[in-house]
Parts: structure tokens; C-alpha cells; sequence
């Protein structure tokens, strides 16, 4: 057990005691560091089989549990050809370590290999289809619940927890609104520079502001915002919760006999939902006077000339239609945040992927709701 | 872990004090976090072939003295040598060699929850060896009967594990590549009485037949008695005492007298 920095290699020999009998020598060290190159030539070496007597390990010079087990191994498979093969000298220590490995038995090695096959592929497509049916399945239970949970506490508001809706509200509300509003900025001005250059050709440069008021006004402002909450806010909830419940601090929850929903759950959505519009009008107002100052840079259109042309272009309408979105996208990134959450098991490894997914399904959906809003914002004829 | 024949009786450490016989040598140690000290100026050694025991109340720094020596808490001043290297000065391959040939066992088990108990005792092998996928998986599985858990335990998860069998899991994985030391992080606690003097048995029965080195952070007082060649107690912000367990129950420092025969301690006998 000294301490080893330079290994001998393993040999193995082949002496002969006498006629028709032949004897196997081990030396070198047979340690964990060596015992590739020892098992390599185990497996290269072709001796006379028939004649062999006994393997002799008195000249090993360290010998530790993979050399013994390596060893075991090898005599193991020779009796298993129904010869007797002793082992010589052994040490009375070492002697102990081959009795403890002799009591193990391993079962048939089988290398893992997946081999691709249709069944294998139409069974992982369903059990994808199971996923996605108990994902919605899971969603409506948290809503329902959520809905549950809404209707006491407005029979009772004082289980309202108004301090844990603040302090999420700061996080995702308060500490969003630098970045938000430096996004929006830069968003408004590309959208004004690269429109505003396309129109010129046509003598339309003012109507720049008629694209970037309704483009951003209706779309972009509440998208983009709700797309960096997402990525912020909703990752956020989803790895809280997550690590809460492979802690056991989730099930601590349910024992001392509170409800997920009304604790995690509620504050969090609410907080959200209350902090999407306010986050939209910010990023409306920013991408706005990013899109100003682009226009009277670049286009010579002077900010009064750029507000009355807004006002003839949009009205508290163009406004509402994108703040309206907001409560929904809101009420979308945290039910999925929270319920990917919730399906965190013990693994670090599941934390992330459901961290992953729940981002992934939230902009997913928050573009898909919008073009149902879409739709809708048509059909009604805003 | 190796052992040669040289070295076959080395079970009860050395009487010597010859320091190359000692497989960790602390000098002078200083940790400390902010303007609070932790351990000042403490010395320890520990002899090859030994299991010694360390003891300490809560919050006395037994696991950041543990952490400092492993290199995960970074000292203010003093010298750490583990096989007569140096840490401090010890090159990346020099200190790669040191690594290979120590086990941790950590107090929580740290198994890796996203791999198989399997992968988790495979993963030093696959990393610092080049060996065939066959043998790993059989010393993988030998490791594991080793420390006493089921073969139907290597493909389970770490979250589908008791605690008892997540601390033999970790001890599996820390004895993966045979190491000569191994630190253990109060390895028994956790465990039911049975299996505590099964895991017990265990490292009394690899350090007599491996020559395995042991440091072990323990409150078992049963395994302080039955395994522990020496004990070291911890307090002051250094090791107040060191010696055999006849020498704690000698001692007159207050700590040591009301932990080895206070209430709790009379009562096994």
C-alpha cells in the first residue's frame, strides 16, 4: 500500500514442473493502474491448457481487489472447463482478500446495447403521447386547484399571503425592468431603422411611425416581454420548485398539512400576472422612444412631428389589445413553470431538463395564444 | 489499497515517529472565513495502515479541517502533505497521482443523482483508466457486495435509495479505484444499529486485509471503540487531544471527559 508512483507492468509466464505439467507465473503488479494491460494479456495468452497445474502469484509485487478479482476470474474460467487449477503462493493476507472475493459471484456480463427497432421507436412515440396527455392532464389539475385556491382566498382574504406575492412581484416584476426596457429600446430602433429605410425609397418615411407604434404596440411589446419572462421569471419558478421537491421540501408542505397550490403556487402566478402588464406597457413605452430617436437621427423626423403622426395612428385600443394579452401569457408561463416544477424527481439531471421544457413550452405557447388573440382581435373587428 | 507482503502486518500503526510513515501530515494550519478563525495552527498526523477517529462538538470544524485537507476550503497559511507530497507545491500530474490514490465519502453520499449506482462506481475507473466495459462492470458489482448492498442495486437511481444504502453506494464509488487513504464523513450515521456495526466491520476488515488507511469523522461512540486504532478530538480551534481511546478515557479536559464518560458513553457499559 505504499504509496505508488511508478508501476511495475504485469508479466505472466509460463514454467514447466515437470513432464505435461506446466505452471502459470504471475508477477509485476497486478493494481488497479495495470490492470488493463493485465487483462489484455490474459486474453492474448495461448498456452497449453490441458497442462496446467496451478497459477503461481508468490512474485506479484502489489496486488489489490481488481488484481485479485482478475485473477479469481482467471481461474474461475479454467475450472470451469472442468480443471483443477490451485492457486501457490499466497500470503495469509492475501489469502483473506481471495477468500472475500470468492464469495462473490457477478452475474453474466451483457454489454448494454440499444439496437434501433421499429417497436422500439412506435413504443417511445406513444409513451410520448402519454407524456403530452398527462402534461395537460397535470395542467388542468393546477388550474383547477389554482381556481380552488383563487375562490377561498376571495371568501377569505386574509389567507391571501400579500407578503409572498410582494416579494415575487420584486423579483420578477422590479428586477425584469432594466432589461426589459433596454430590450424594447433596441427592438423599437432596429424595427424604425430598417422600416424607415425601406419606405424612404417610396417617399413614406413618415409612415415609420405608423408601422412601429402598431407593430410594437399590439405585438412585439407584450411577445418580446413575455418571451424574456419566460426565460427570467418562468426558469426561475421551475428550478425553485424543483430543487423543493427533490429536497422533500414539497412533501413537508403536504404533511404539515398546507396546500402546494395556496403556498407556491398562488403567490407566484399572481405576482406574475399582476407584473406582465406593467412589464408590457414599459416595454411599449421604451421600444417607442427607441423608434424616436431613431426616426429624428436617421429620417429627420422631429419628435413633434413623430407624436402627432402617432396619435393619428394608434388609439388606447392599439394600446389595450397588447396589455389585454398580458394576464394570459402570464396566467400560460407560470402554470407550465409550476407544473414542470412539480414533475422534478430526484435527479439533477431531471432538474435541468425540466427547466429546459418549461421554458421551451412557454414561448411556445405564449406565440401560439397570441395567434389565437389574433384571430380574435380580428373576428371582433379591433 | 495495495499491499505487499512487506508491509502485511502493518494493521496497528507504527509506534514510530518516523514521518515517512505518515500518510497525512498537517503542520500549522489556519482557516478561517471572514474575520472568524476556524482552526489555528493545528497539527495532525496520521500513520499509514491506521483507522483514526475524530471527534469534535457541532461547529468545531471538523468537516472544513476535513475540506481543507481534501483542498475544497482554501487555508490561510500552515502545510498540508499526503504521501509525503507537499499539496501546496505539488505539480497538476503530482497532484492527479495524490487524487487517484485517496476515496472520499462525504457526509450526504454526493453519488451523482443524474447516474446509476453503476455509472456512479464506474466513473473514477472510466475517467482515470483505460479498462474493458466487462471488467468494470464486474468490479463495479464486486465493489458493491463489497460494502454489502444488493447486485439489483446498480442500476437504480441515487433518489430510489435508502440512506443507509446511498452511504454504502458512496463508499463503493470512494473505494472504486482501491485507494491507500479514505476519508470518511460520519460514514454510520444514518444507519440503524446492525448496519452501522456491519459498516464498521467493513473498514476494520479493508484496513487489515488492504492496509488501508482511514480518517474518519465519527459521534459513533461504538465505532470509536471497536475500530479506531487512535482518536483525535477536536476543539480550541486545534486538535486538543490525540491517543488511543484509553487516553481519552484518561483525560481531564472537561469536553473529553463529559463526551467519553459522560451520561451516554456509561450507559454501553
Amino acid at each position: 500500500m505504499a504509496f505508488l508512483e511508478k508501476n511495475t507492468a504485469p508479466s505472466i509466464a509460463l514454467e514447466a514442473d515437470g513432464p505435461d505439467r506446466h505452471r502459470l507465473v504471475f508477477a509485476g503488479d497486478w493494481a488497479v493502474s495495470t490492470i488493463g494491460d493485465a487483462e489484455k494479456m490474459l486474453a492474448d495468452l495461448t498456452v497449453p491448457w490441458d497442462h496446467l497445474t496451478c497459477i503461481d502469484v508468490s512474485r506479484i509485487g502489489h496486488l489489490d481487489t481488481s488484481g485479485a478479482w482478475l485473477i479469481h476470474r482467471t481461474r474461475g474460467r479454467l475450472e470451469f472447463k472442468g480443471r483443477k487449477v490451485g492457486l501457490t503462493g499466497v500470503s495469509e493476507v492475501r489469502q483473506s482478500l481471495f477468500d472475500e472475493i470468492e464469495r462473490h459471484h457477478p452475474p453474466n456480463w451483457k454489454p448494454d446495447r440499444q439496437a434501433f427497432s421499429i417497436a422500439g421507436f412506435l413504443e417511445t412515440t406513444g409513451r410520448h403521447m402519454v407524456d403530452i396527455y398527462q402534461d395537460t392532464l397535470a395542467m388542468l389539475h393546477i388550474l383547477g386547484s389554482l381556481g380552488l385556491v383563487l375562490s377561498t382566498v376571495l371568501l377569505q382574504p386574509k389567507r391571501l399571503r400579500s407578503i409572498s406575492i410582494a416579494v415575487q412581484f420584486d423579483r420578477s416584476c422590479i428586477g425584469a425592468v432594466p432589461i426589459v426596457a433596454l430590450m424594447s429600446f433596441l427592438i423599437g430602433a432596429i424595427i424604425s431603422q430598417q422600416g424607415g429605410f425601406y419606405l424612404r425609397q417610396f417617399g413614406a418615411d413618415i409612415f415609420v411611425v405608423d408601422l412601429a407604434g402598431i407593430l410594437v404596440l399590439r405585438e412585439i411589446g407584450v411577445i418580446l416581454t413575455a418571451i424574456m419572462v419566460a426565460g427570467r421569471s418562468g426558469s426561475a419558478f421551475t428550478a425553485e420548485l424543483g430543487s423543493m421537491r427533490m429536497q422533500e421540501e414539497v412533501d413537508a408542505l403536504h404533511v404539515i398539512g398546507l396546500s402546494v397550490t395556496e403556498v407556491l403556487v398562488l403567490p407566484r402566478i399572481l405576482a406574475l400576472m399582476i407584473a406582465l402588464p406593467i412589464l408590457t406597457f414599459i416595454s411599449d413605452m421604451s421600444a417607442l422612444l427607441g423608434s424616436g430617436l431613431v426616426t429624428w437621427a436617421y429620417l429627420d423626423i422631429p419628435p413633434a412631428a413623430f407624436l402627432t403622426q402617432l396619435q393619428a395612428a394608434i388609439t388606447t385600443k392599439t394600446v389595450a389589445v397588447g396589455l389585454v394579452k398580458a394576464p394570459f401569457m402570464a396566467l400560460i408561463i407560470g402554470l407550465i413553470a409550476c407544473v414542470e416544477g412539480l414533475k422534478v424527481e430526484g435527479s439533477s439531471e431531471s432538474l435541468g431538463r425540466h427547466t429546459t421544457m418549461s421554458v421551451v413550452k412557454a414561448i411556445f405557447l405564449v406565440i401560439v395564444v397570441d395567434g389565437f388573440f389574433a384571430i380574435f382581435f380580428a373576428a371582433i373587428g379591433v | 489499497m495495495t499491499l505487499t507482503d512487506a508491509d502485511t502486518s502493518s494493521h496497528a500503526p507504527a509506534e514510530t515517529g518516523d514521518s515517512s510513515e505518515n500518510v497525512l501530515s498537517v503542520r500549522d494550519i489556519t482557516v478561517g472565513f471572514g474575520s472568524k478563525i476556524i482552526l489555528q495552527d493545528l497539527d495532525l498526523d496520521v500513520r499509514r495502515g491506521e483507522v483514526l477517529g475524530f471527534v469534535g462538538g457541532s461547529g468545531t470544524g471538523k468537516s472544513v479541517l476535513m475540506r481543507t485537507i481534501l483542498g475544497l476550503t482554501p487555508k490561510r497559511s500552515g502545510s498540508i502533505s499526503v504521501f509525503g507530497h507537499d499539496l501546496s507545491t505539488a505539480s497538476g500530474q503530482e497532484r492527479k497521482a495524490i487524487e487517484r490514490r485517496w476515496g472520499v465519502l462525504f457526509q450526504q453520499g454526493a453519488l451523482f443523482s443524474s447516474l446509476s449506482v453503476k455509472q456512479n462506481i464506474q466513473l473514477p475507473m472510466r475517467e482515470h483508466l483505460k479498462l474493458s466495459p466487462r471488467l468494470m462492470d464486474e468490479l463495479a458489482t464486486l465493489k458493491l457486495e463489497l460494502v454489502g448492498l444488493p447486485q439489483d442495486a446498480a442500476d437504480k437511481l441515487p433518489s430510489e435509495l435508502s440512506g443507509g444504502m446511498i452511504k454504502r453506494a458512496s463508499l463503493a464509488r470512494a473505494l472504486a479505484l482501491d485507494p491507500d487513504l479514505v476519508f470518511l464523513d460520519e460514514p454510520t450515521s444514518g444507519l440503524d444499529p446492525i448496519g452501522a456495526a456491519a459498516f464498521d466491520s467493513l473498514i476494520a476488515n479493508l484496513s487489515s486485509t488492504l492496509g488501508l488507511t482511514v480518517y474518519m469523522v465519527t459521534h459513533d461512540l461504538d465505532s470509536l471503540h471497536s475500530i479506531c486504532d487512535r482518536i483525535a478530538v477536536l476543539g480550541n480551534k486545534r486538535v486538543l487531544a490525540i491517543g488511543t481511546l484509553d487516553d481519552m478515557m484518561t483525560n481531564d479536559d472537561p469536553w473529553i471527559t463529559s463526551y467519553f464518560r459522560g451520561e451516554r458513553a456509561l450507559r454501553r457499559i
